[in-house]
C-alpha cells in the first residue's frame, strides 16, 4: 500500500497544527461559530445528538495492520471503546471529546492518516472496489489512481469551498462494487489498445434527489484524468448552484443544463486549458505511485488446499462461512474474505477495539499486511491462503465477527439514524435489528440468495435506500415513524434507483411485510439460481407490491 | 480597513464606486464589471484610473480585452464559504495572464488566504486579520499537491528533482 515520504507527512502535520490553530481561535471567541463549522467540517468534526463525532478518511478502503491498531486504541482511549465503519469506507467515532480531537490527529498523523475532507464542502474521500488488486475481474488495479486523486483533491486551493460535497469514486471491474453510478464523478477504468483511459461519469448521487450519473467521456487517458478532474470542478464550481443546499449537488446541474449540455461546457473547460495549465504530471510520479502497489509475492500454494476441504468437511459452521463469505482470488489456492459487521441484532458497521486487534493480527499473519473497508460497512482480509481459512475463521468466531451472511438479506447498510444523528427523522438500527431477526435463521437466508435490503433514517439516504433491492425510507409524520418501501434499486453496473412501492409501514409491520414479499419471491423464482433483483426485473413490482401491503 | 499585499500593510488609493455614483476626475476606483464593459471606450480616456470588482457570478472573459491595461481586480467574496473568486482568480492568473493587484473583498478571513494565495490573489482587504496572522496563514502549509497561480512547486515535480 501506499506510504508517506516526507513532503506527506509535513503536510499532515502541518494541517495537526492548523486546526489546532483553529480550535484555540473558536475557543478564544476569534472565530465565530459560524465561521468554525466549515473548517471543523474539513477536518471530520460534526456535532452529533450526544457529542462530537470524528470521521476519519480510509483512502480508498485500505488500512495497514498498524493503522488498525491505531484505530483500537483511539475507540478504547477516546470513545467508548468501538468505532463505526461507513458507507465511504471511512471510520468514525461518535463519543470524541471536541478538546481531544488534536491529539487524535496527532495519533493519526503518527500511522499515515488523517481526517482531512471528510467532510464539508469539497472533495471527500475516494472510494473504491473494496477487492482492489485482488480480483480476478478486474483490469487494472485501481488503487493507485485513487491515490493521485487523493493527493490532488487534498487541499485543492481551487475547490476547497464547492456549492456542496463531492464524491468519487474508481472501479476498474465490469462487476461495480464502487457504486460508482451514484457518485459525483463515477471512474470506470478502461483499456484501448496500449492506453489505460477511464469512462468518466458525472452527477450520480443519493440524498433526497437520487440520480444515476450520466456518461460524459467514454475514454480519458489516464495521463489527462487530473486535467479532466479539473475541468469538470472548475464548471462544477462556477456554476453550481449557490442559492439552495438541496439543490447544490452537481447532479443538479447537470439535470439543469442538461447532460448534454454540462458535457459541452466540460469539454469546452478541458479545450481551453493552456499547456502551462495542465498538470502534467510525470510518468516518474506515476510510475512511483504505482510502485507501491504492486501485487504481493504469494507463495505457490495448490489450487486445492486438503486442509480447507477437510475443514469444510468436518465443520458445518465453517462450510457455511467459507460457502458465503469468500471471493475468488486472482491467484491459485488463495481467496479473499469477508469480515462482516452485520451480526443479528448488532450495529451496522460498529467494531469494538478487541474486534480491529483481531482483524489487525489476522491480517498480520495471514493477510499481507492488508485490510479493506467496503462500503457496505464490512472488513476485507483480500488475500489470504486457503490452507489459512480454518485458524482465519476460528479467531473471528472467538472475537464474534465470523457472522456468514456476506450479500445476504442480513447484511444490510444502515445509517445511525434517531438513535444519534441530528438529521434523522426516524429509527433506522432498531428497524434493521427486526428485520434481521425475521430472517436470523442461517438456511432461510442462504435459501433467500443475494439481495440488498437497506435502511435510512431520513431523505439524505446516508443508509443507500435507493439503490437497495429492497430500500426503506424512515419519515416522520405527525410526530410518528413510518417507513417507506421501495423495490429495484441496485447500485452496480446496472444502477438503478428503486420505485417507492406506496404509503409507509408502522415500524412493527415492516419485518411481516418483509417476509410476505421474500415468500412471494421464493415461490415465483425460477430456480433458486434467480435472485430476487433478477425475479423483479421479470415480473415487475406488482405480486410483491401486493404481498407487501397484504393483511397482516 | 486594512489591505495587506506583497506581505505588509498597505496604503489604499482606490474606492470602490456604486453603478449610481458619478466618478470624478482623477482618482483610482473600482466599478461593477457590467459598468466597466458599458464605459470602457469613454473610461480610457480620462485621468482616471479605472479597476473592476467582479461579483461572483461575473464572467471573467469579458474582462480579457482589458486585461492589459487594468491595474486592480478586486474579487468578492460574499460569503466566505462562496468559492467562485477562487476559479475566477485562477482564470484570470493562469489562463488569461493578468499580471496586475488580484484583491480579495468582501467576507475575508484569515483561513482562506492561503488558498487565495495558491490561486494567485495578492492583496487582502480584511477586517479580520491583522499582519502577523496572514503572514502565518500564508506559511501554513509548506508543501503543496498541486500547481496553482501562486507559483509554489508542487510535491510530484519536487520528488523527481524539480
Amino acid at each position: 500500500m501506499y506510504r508517506y515520504d516526507e513532503f506527506d507527512e509535513q503536510i499532515v502535520r502541518e494541517r495537526v497544527a492548523q486546526f489546532g490553530g483553529q480550535v484555540a481561535r473558536r475557543l478564544s471567541g476569534e472565530l465565530l461559530e459560524d465561521e468554525f463549522k466549515p473548517l471543523r467540517l474539513q477536518n471530520g468534526v460534526y456535532l452529533q445528538m450526544h457529542s462530537y463525532m470524528l470521521r476519519i478518511a480510509i483512502p480508498y478502503g485500505q488500512l495497514s495492520p498498524r493503522q488498525m491498531r491505531q484505530l483500537a486504541r483511539i475507540a478504547r482511549d477516546f470513545d467508548k471503546g468501538y468505532g463505526h465503519f461507513t458507507t465511504r469506507q471511512n471510520i468514525q467515532f461518535h463519543w470524541i471529546a471536541l478538546k481531544d480531537v488534536p491529539e487524535v490527529l496527532g495519533l493519526l498523523a503518527d500511522v499515515e492518516m488523517h481526517a482531512i475532507q471528510t467532510s464539508g464542502n469539497c472533495i471527500r474521500n475516494t472510494t473504491s472496489d473494496h477487492f482492489a488488486g485482488a480480483a480476478q475481474d478486474e483490469i487494472k488495479d485501481p488503487r493507485p489512481w485513487c491515490e493521485i486523486i487523493r493527493q490532488w483533491s487534498t487541499f485543492h486551493p481551487e475547490f476547497a469551498f464547492l456549492p456542496r460535497k463531492f464524491k468519487i469514486a474508481v472501479t476498474a471491474a465490469e462487476t461495480d462494487r464502487a457504486a460508482i453510478r451514484v457518485h459525483d464523478i463515477g471512474l470506470h477504468m478502461r483499456q484501448r489498445g496500449d492506453t489505460v483511459g477511464f469512462e468518466v461519469h458525472v452527477g450520480g448521487g443519493q440524498g433526497r434527489t437520487p440520480v444515476i450519473a450520466s456518461l460524459v467521456n467514454e475514454f480519458v487517458p489516464e495521463d489527462r484524468l487530473l486535467d479532466y478532474l479539473e475541468a469538470i470542478m472548475r464548471v462544477y464550481n462556477l456554476h453550481g448552484r449557490r442559492d439552495n443546499k438541496y439543490k447544490a449537488r452537481v447532479k443538479i446541474l447537470v439535470t439543469e443544463l442538461g447532460e448534454e449540455e454540462f458535457t459541452r461546457q466540460v469539454e469546452a473547460e478541458f479545450a481551453s486549458q493552456k499547456p502551462h495549465e495542465k498538470i502534467d504530471l510525470p510518468r516518474e510520479e506515476i510510475d512511483r505511485i504505482h510502485a507501491y502497489f504492486a501485487r504481493p509475492d504469494f507463495p505457490a500454494r495448490p489450487e486445492v488446499s486438503d486442509t480447507f476441504e477437510a475443514a469444510k468437511a468436518s465443520d458445518a459452521g465453517f462450510a457455511r462461512w467459507v460457502k458465503n463469505n469468500l471471493h475468488p482470488h486472482v491467484t491459485p489456492g488463495y481467496t479473499s474474505v469477508t469480515i462482516s459487521l452485520k451480526p443479528v441484532g448488532g450495529t451496522t458497521g460498529d467494531a469494538t477495539a478487541a474486534q480491529m486487534e483481531t482483524v489487525a493480527d489476522l491480517a498480520e499473519t495471514y493477510g499481507f499486511g492488508d485490510v479493506r473497508v467496503t462500503h457496505t460497512q464490512n472488513l476485507i482480509l483480500p488475500h489470504v491462503a486457503l490452507d489459512d481459512l480454518p485458524a482465519i475463521y476460528a479467531a473471528l468466531v472467538a472475537a464474534g465477527i465470523a457472522t456468514p451472511n456476506e450479500g445476504l438479506i442480513t447484511d444490510m447498510i444502515v445509517c445511525p439514524g434517531l438513535d444519534f444523528c441530528t438529521l434523522a427523522n426516524a429509527r433506522s438500527i432498531p428497524v434493521g435489528q427486526a428485520v434481521q431477526q425475521v430472517f436470523a435463521d442461517p438456511d432461510y437466508q442462504e435459501d433467500i440468495g443475494r439481495l440488498h435490503l437497506n435502511i435510512s433514517g431520513c431523505i439524505n439516504a446516508c443508509g443507500h435506500h435507493h439503490i437497495g433491492h429492497i430500500g426503506i425510507l424512515g419519515v416522520d409524520k405527525k410526530g410518528e415513524e413510518f417507513y417507506q418501501i421501495s423495490f429495484g434499486g441496485r447500485a452496480d453496473e446496472k444502477a438503478a434507483i428503486g420505485d417507492i412501492t406506496g404509503p409507509g409501514l408502522k415500524s412493527e409491520q415492516v419485518p411481516s411485510a418483509l417476509k410476505r414479499v421474500i415468500d412471494t419471491y421464493r415461490n415465483l423464482r425460477t430456480s433458486k439460481d434467480e435472485i430476487f433483483i433478477d425475479t423483479l426485473t421479470r415480473l415487475g413490482h406488482d405480486p410483491f407490491k401486493e404481498a407487501l401491503y397484504a393483511a397482516d | 480597513m486594512p489591505l495587506i499585499k506583497h506581505g505588509a500593510e498597505s496604503d489604499d488609493p482606490w474606492d470602490y464606486v456604486e453603478d449610481e455614483a458619478e466618478l470624478s476626475d482623477g482618482g483610482y476606483f473600482t466599478v461593477r464589471l457590467s459598468r466597466f464593459l458599458a464605459e470602457a471606450p469613454t473610461l480610457a480616456d480620462r485621468n482616471t484610473r479605472v479597476g473592476v470588482r467582479l461579483a461572483s457570478d461575473d464572467d471573467v472573459e469579458e474582462l480579457v480585452p482589458y486585461l492589459q491595461h487594468i491595474q486592480l481586480i478586486e474579487i468578492d467574496f460574499p460569503k466566505y464559504t462562496d468559492g467562485r473568486g477562487y476559479s475566477q482568480a485562477q482564470l484570470l492568473r493562469r489562463r488569461y495572464g493578468y499580471t496586475g493587484e488580484l484583491r480579495a473583498v468582501g467576507h475575508v478571513l484569515r483561513d482562506q488566504i492561503f488558498y487565495m494565495n495558491r490561486s494567485g490573489i495578492d492583496a487582502y482587504d480584511t477586517v479580520r486579520a491583522d499582519l502577523p496572522s496572514v503572514l502565518e496563514a500564508l506559511k501554513e502549509f509548506s508543501e503543496v499537491y498541486q500547481p496553482g497561480a501562486g507559483g509554489q512547486v508542487p510535491v510530484f515535480r519536487k520528488r523527481h528533482g524539480s
